[in-house]
């Protein structure tokens, strides 16, 4: 089922990917979508006509290698300061809706 | 009908840095939540991420001594899904290109030598820990980008026992390198099990099921177990098995439904572009192979050959590698090192097993158990006063000849001392003198201990022997 909608571009499922997403779409709003989605796919469609021949999958677009950093802990950011912006809180932790699985 | 269950591991290893994967928070255990983290592990819009070198180099190392290849092209993926233990919504991982390929290890299960195929070992962050309570769950980021190594395994095992020993051999080789601690109750080591049956009499693999969230190794052990019994079962029945995933249920002892094929994640995978690629050329390689620390099997075979200690002491020493230093340690301070073995093996293991504590943090020191052989061989305390002083240096540590003097354990092996005792014990034991005398040989050892006890302990059995049969002969 998933392979199938992987391979084909011609049409976006909004649904299916709203879901994935978790969200919950408007009819509105599903069709606003489905409209920019394709026209999206369709800008990079226009890359399926160059000839690629020969040339190397790039894994990135900046041609650069090996950016590392040592392994030398720093202190985190003072807690008040992580939990200040959360929507709810408990003075240690982030609280969100229950989740499981 | 036979069925036969094959069984793939996944394995996810906390990696021994003092900082997380792409950013420099702390990865201290048991610190209060939410106290190791940054804008980058708290998945803050814009927050870059850059690779921990030392991360990268324990996966390379993790992989050399697991015959894996080391990629020379390695890259970072975004795994997308939407979970609060991950609020920028991506897992970075690796998804088509990991740090190692392939591989394997060879470990000792059911009296014979088994190899397993890896498949390979890539490189990833670990997520947020979520608590859940009543209607809402609690999260802490403290974990959350901690580095993790995730070693999959071929579905190579036929039993929850050799995947079982498969992981302590695994575990004790990562300690050994230095990879990881692996300690279980601190989350350093879990595996996910793959798991299907086939009918013995046909080729190929059955339809699996993947459990998930086995912390210990006696829950893969059970949880293997029930898992193919409840296959085995349903075949059996006529039905048959679905893919999906279930959750193993330490308290019931069950596997439970989490989610069926039709909600299998599509995780939609692309190459991160806020990090770049990682390159190791054969040089590299080769310098990292050079200093791969010596392995659990060859420093068996060299305590053997080294200190001419039995096969059997080696193993038992080289099983742990803080053990195996610590003989290592005293065997080369001594001229006894069978004698230093069974120290370690009896006394040192059995104290260590009931205290539950670990050889590092104990006071007594290599050296000061090499002392302790001397002054036994040279009989100047005898074993069960030896005893007696290694119990002192296990719990504070210190100078054995001096804390023989300090609880007067010296041995009595003055002649004339012995020999007194021993014709008091002989006159005030004299039907038991006679036994002897009379052919019944087990009476001699009775007399030894009515004289060890004149000696408070003290006395030298070997010489007390002596001198009784000698006057017994008589």
């Amino acid at each position: 089922m998933n392979e199938e909608k992987r391979g084909d571009c011609s049409r976006i499922d909004v649904e299916y990917v709203a879901r994935l997403a978790r969200l919950d779409l408007e009819p509105r709003e599903a069709e606003l979508f489905q409209r920019q989605l394709t026209q999206i796919v369709e800008y990079i469609r226009a890359l399926q006509g160059v000839d690629v021949e020969g040339v190397e999958p790039m894994a990135h677009a900046v041609a650069v290698e090996n950016v590392f950093r040592g392994d030398v802990p720093r202190d985190g950011l003072d807690r008040d300061a992580v939990l200040a912006n959360a929507p709810e809180q408990d003075g240690e932790h982030f609280r969100v809706p229950l989740i499981v699985g | 009908m036979k069925y036969v269950p094959a069984i793939g591991l996944e394995v996810h290893v906390q990696l021994l840095t003092k900082s997380k994967l792409f950013c420099a928070c702390r990865t201290d255990f048991g610190a209060e939540p939410n106290t190791q983290v940054c804008p980058v592990c708290l998945g803050y819009p814009g927050a870059l991420p850059v690779i921990n070198r030392e991360a990268v180099r324990l996966t390379a190392l993790a992989g050399l001594m697991l015959d894996s290849k080391i990629a020379s092209f390695s890259k970072f993926d975004r795994k997308n899904y939407f979970y609060p233990d991950m609020p920028k919504n991506y897992q970075i991982s690796q998804y088509d290109r990991p740090l190692c390929l392939g591989g394997g290890l060879a470990f000792e299960t059911g009296g014979r030598t088994r190899t397993v195929r890896l498949n390979r070992i890539h490189l990833e962050e670990d997520v947020a820990k979520s608590m859940h309570a009543g209607a809402r769950s609690s999260v802490d980021f403290n974990r959350s980008g901690i580095p993790l190594m995730e070693l999959v395994t071929e579905p190579d095992f036929a039993s929850a026992q050799e995947a079982y020993d498969f992981l302590l051999a695994l575990r004790q080789i990562l300690v050994y390198g230095g990879v990881s601690r692996c300690n279980l109750e601190q989350g350093n080591l879990r595996c996910d099990v793959n798991c299907s049956v086939r009918p013995e009499t046909r080729s190929g693999l059955g339809v699996k099921t993947e459990l998930k969230n086995l912390n210990t190794f006696k829950g893969v052990f059970n949880a293997i177990e029930h898992e193919a019994a409840r296959q085995i079962g349903i075949l059996e029945g006529g039905g048959v098995i679905r893919q999906e995933t279930r959750r193993w249920d330490t308290d019931a002892g069950v596997t439970e439904l989490m989610r069926s094929k039709e909600d299998v994640h599509d995780y939609r995978y692309f190459p991160d572009p806020d990090l770049m690629p990682i390159t190791l050329s054969s040089g590299q390689v080769e310098r990292w192979r050079s200093e791969l620390p010596e392995l659990p099997r060859q420093r068996r075979e060299r305590l053997a050959a080294e200190f001419g200690i039995p096969a059997y002491d080696a193993g038992v020493l080289a099983a742990d590698k803080a053990v195996a230093d610590f003989f290592e340690d005293a065997a080369r301070l001594s001229d006894n090192p069978k004698a230093v073995s069974n120290w370690v093996m009896s006394d040192m293991l059995r104290l260590l097993s009931e205290t539950g504590r670990s050889i590092e943090d104990i006071p007594v020191r290599p050296a000061a158990l090499a002392a302790l052989v001397k002054l036994v061989d040279g009989q100047a305390v005898n074993m069960p006063g030896a005893r007696e002083v290694f119990e002192e240096l296990f719990e504070k540590g210190g100078d054995p000849a001096e804390i023989v003097r300090a609880r007067g354990l010296a041995q009595v092996s003055d002649e004339g001392a012995l020999e007194a005792m021993a014709e008091q014990a002989i006159a005030e034991n004299a039907k038991s003198a006679a036994d002897y005398k009379a052919g019944k040989t087990a009476a001699l050892q009775f007399l030894i201990g009515q004289v060890m006890r004149k000696s408070k302990g003290k006395a030298n059995p070997a010489g007390v022997r002596e001198i009784l049969k000698r006057r017994l002969s008589g």
